[in-house]
């Protein structure tokens, strides 16, 4: 395989080749950089809910005069936001662009590709819209209400179809990691996305048979779609940015099948102790601990293809976000596999603590490495620098320690809240109560994370509109030194 | 990787492996469970393993019970509230969590227990208490009471609770004439009760989520799942 590897993505040192991947830039742009506004904009939304859900954690009464602010509804409004607004928008700017660049195949008809992101957005407008009245299904992670799915449905096949098109009209022989993590994912998510609404929503099943379809959905979600779309955006960073082939093939395919193989029969281990057959439980628990599998080998991976270079990941905004999404995935796939044992289950389990595991590896994990994909896309697709390494910085910052106090918080409370509901002793008010200054430090943490929100948003509007003073820019932004080096 | 048949086989047949794993088995499991009566009768006929075949008891009534009016538009409410978010309804087996201990139900509810239910709400958080059995905690009208006035405010009757105020829900206005039989009777002293003249009456949405609260009871023994005593 090594004589594949050398012409990989990462070799794209000649004139020719560059040439080629600045027509499929420019043929991808006016889609990708739809998706990039519309994820930024859903991003920023998701954050006011989210400021707002926090707060009402701790002071019930605050703003509890309002029905459509309601704590149910506004949190809900939050997940959908970032969940089908920011995650999957951003995963169709560069999920798509990463497949066309690897396919080389340039985007046609993108008009059909703009329009079907825009239905996209509105289906979700309607959807977030239909929640905050009153219409939410109370059904984790599918709340948006019966009118505004079929829309979603059909806009997403019409973008998710992009990505299949480039990957059949690709050129080259060798297939790279990448690829094989998004074509996959764009055939998963629809797959469980209709599943799930027609056995739930439209045909219900009977009885239990519906919340083992809803965490069969909901966690592969996160293991189906954002997983192998991060995991692909990091795969083709990693070597792109420090100009060095990933180490290993054989752990790629390894991960890429474990993952495949194990990830979507884990989602049951949410319903440990519940109303189904034990044998289901059984199964979703061997499967999230056979996790460690996949987790293991890409961490191995990642981390040998970086070691050493550990200067030039620091000085890239791209692989400082890539880097701490890398390593946060390794840790929370970790703890995740721990809290499916049963032991571990009966504590954090109804607690803050999943809570606070969901934000690890949707945010730490997750979003991290989109916000890298973003700082290394944009300058290609608009053929200018980004105008603020201090806002850059800033964004790094804030969203690092942000996202740490939050899983610390959240973490450490909700395994403090899951020891004493266990213990029938203690009041079941002493519990809430306990819980409160772990909520508050929440907060806290959300303010951290508006601000390096406010600090990309306000760096990337600014690269986009403010044309003149950015285009005199010379060279790449980087952080820190400037000097030597191309990386970005 | 090159061989590309083998690629989209394995991304199809993984996906498909979990669903039919998953979803179909526990569909053909238990996706066509019925009602039954509390015990089962043994009968003469033995089945494969030589053990008696078990039939329901003739006259005895079925559970779970059917759903009630306005009990099943108040579900329509705890939905669009989205009570789910902060309450479960699913009690776990003694020994495992402590929900039997806290009273939130005499015995671990079972799959049947939900056959009826056209939206299941087992939930995944504990924020506030479990409510699978918070009709058995409190019934009558005194739980009616609590209901209402924990609805309304949580604070008058559970301070300290972080749970919001439901008040919208709920009309204030002017005591015409004879007071509303409906209105809701404050604590002496609640800093949260009415100015004088006035009372607060509970809307069609408020009393049919207090009657679906109140329908929540696990008072009834399973073949499977039996209260013991």
């Amino acid at each position: 395989m090594s004589a594949d590897q050398k012409q990989g993505p990462y070799s794209s040192t000649s004139e020719a080749v560059r040439l080629e991947l600045s027509q499929i830039d420019a043929s991808i742009r006016s889609a990708a950089l739809f998706f990039v506004i519309s994820a930024i904009a859903w991003l920023l939304i998701g954050t006011v809910f989210a400021l707002l859900v926090a707060v009402k954690a701790h002071q019930p009464n605050f703003a509890s005069t309002f029905e459509f602010l309601t704590f149910g509804r506004v949190r809900s409004a939050h997940l959908n936001a970032m969940a089908l607004g920011w995650a999957s928008n951003i995963i169709f700017a560069v999920g798509l662009w990463i497949m066309a660049r690897l396919c080389r195949a340039p985007i046609n008809h993108k008009g059909i590709l703009f329009i079907a992101g825009v239905f996209w957005n509105i289906g979700l407008t309607v959807g977030i819209f239909g929640i905050l009245r009153g219409d939410i299904t109370s059904v984790e992670w599918l709340e948006i209400p019966k009118y505004a799915t079929p829309l979603l449905a059909i806009s997403y096949a019409l973008i998710g179809v992009w990505g299949v098109m480039a990957f059949r009209f690709r050129k080259g022989d060798h297939v790279y990691v990448s690829q094989w993590y998004i074509l996959a994912a764009l055939f998963w998510f629809p797959w469980l996305y209709v599943v799930a609404q027609v056995m739930i929503i439209w045909f219900p099943a009977r009885g239990v048979v519906q919340s083992v379809t809803n965490w069969w959905f909901a966690h592969n979600v996160l293991g189906l779609w954002f997983t192998p779309m991060a995991l692909a955006t990091a795969y083709y960073l990693i070597p792109k940015v420090l100009g060095r082939p990933i180490y290993s093939y054989y752990l790629s395919v390894l991960g890429f099948w474990a993952l495949a193989i194990f990830y979507n029969w884990a989602g049951i281990h949410h319903l440990i102790g519940g109303p189904i057959p034990v044998w289901l439980i059984s199964a979703g628990i061997v499967a999230s601990v056979m996790m460690v599998i996949p987790v293991v080998v890409v961490g191995i991976n990642h981390h040998m293809s970086v070691v050493g270079l550990y200067k030039e990941v620091w000085r890239s905004p791209t692989l400082r976000f890539v880097v701490f999404g890398a390593i946060s995935y390794t840790l929370v796939s970790l703890i995740g596999s721990a809290m499916a044992l049963r032991t571990v289950s009966e504590i954090t389990h109804f607690t803050h603590f999943t809570v606070g595991h969901a934000h690890h590896g949707v945010y730490a994990f997750f979003t991290m490495i989109m916000f890298g994909g973003v700082y290394y896309m944009m300058p290609r697709l608009l053929k200018r620098e980004w105008p603020s390494s201090f806002l850059i910085k800033l964004h790094f910052w804030a969203c690092a320690l942000g996202i740490t106090i939050m899983i610390v918080a959240l973490q450490v409370g909700g395994w403090i809240q899951g020891l004493e509901m266990n213990n029938a002793e203690i009041p079941f008010l002493e519990v809430v109560q306990n819980t409160i200054p772990w909520l508050k430090a929440r907060s806290v943490s959300g303010l951290f994370l508006t601000v390096g929100h406010i600090a990309f948003a306000a760096n990337f509007f600014w690269m986009l509109f403010a044309a003149g003073t950015v285009l005199a820019k010379q060279g790449p932004t980087l952080l820190g030194s400037n000097e030597g080096g191309t990386a970005q | 990787m090159k061989n590309l048949p083998l690629l989209f086989c394995g991304i199809f047949f993984a996906l498909a492996f979990s669903f039919t794993g998953l979803i179909l088995t526990s569909h053909i499991q238990i996706g066509s469970l019925t009602q039954t009566t509390e015990t089962l009768e043994a009968t003469d006929d033995l089945d494969e393993n030589g053990m008696p075949v078990m039939v329901m008891a003739e006259g005895e009534p079925l559970y779970p019970a059917m759903p009630v009016g306005l009990a099943q538009q108040g579900k329509e409410i705890y939905i669009s509230m989205g009570c789910i978010y902060c309450h479960s309804q699913q009690v776990r087996r003694n020994e495992f969590g402590a929900d039997i201990e806290r009273g939130w139900g005499p015995r671990q509810t079972v799959a049947r227990d939900y056959i009826l239910q056209e939206r299941v709400l087992l939930g995944t958080m504990r924020t506030g208490p479990d409510l699978a059995h918070l009709g058995g905690r409190y019934a009558g009208d005194a739980g009616r009471d609590w209901n209402h006035l924990h609805l309304y405010n949580p604070q008058i009757v559970s301070k300290g609770s972080t749970m919001p105020p439901f008040a919208f829900l709920y009309d204030v206005r002017q005591i015409a004439g004879k007071p509303s039989e409906e209105a809701l009777t404050f604590p002496p002293d609640s800093e949260y009760a009415p100015e004088t003249g006035y009372e607060v009456v509970p809307t069609r949405r408020a009393k049919a989520l207090v009657e679906y609260l109140l329908s929540l009871k696990i008072n009834y023994s399973l073949p499977e799942a039996p209260i013991l005593e």
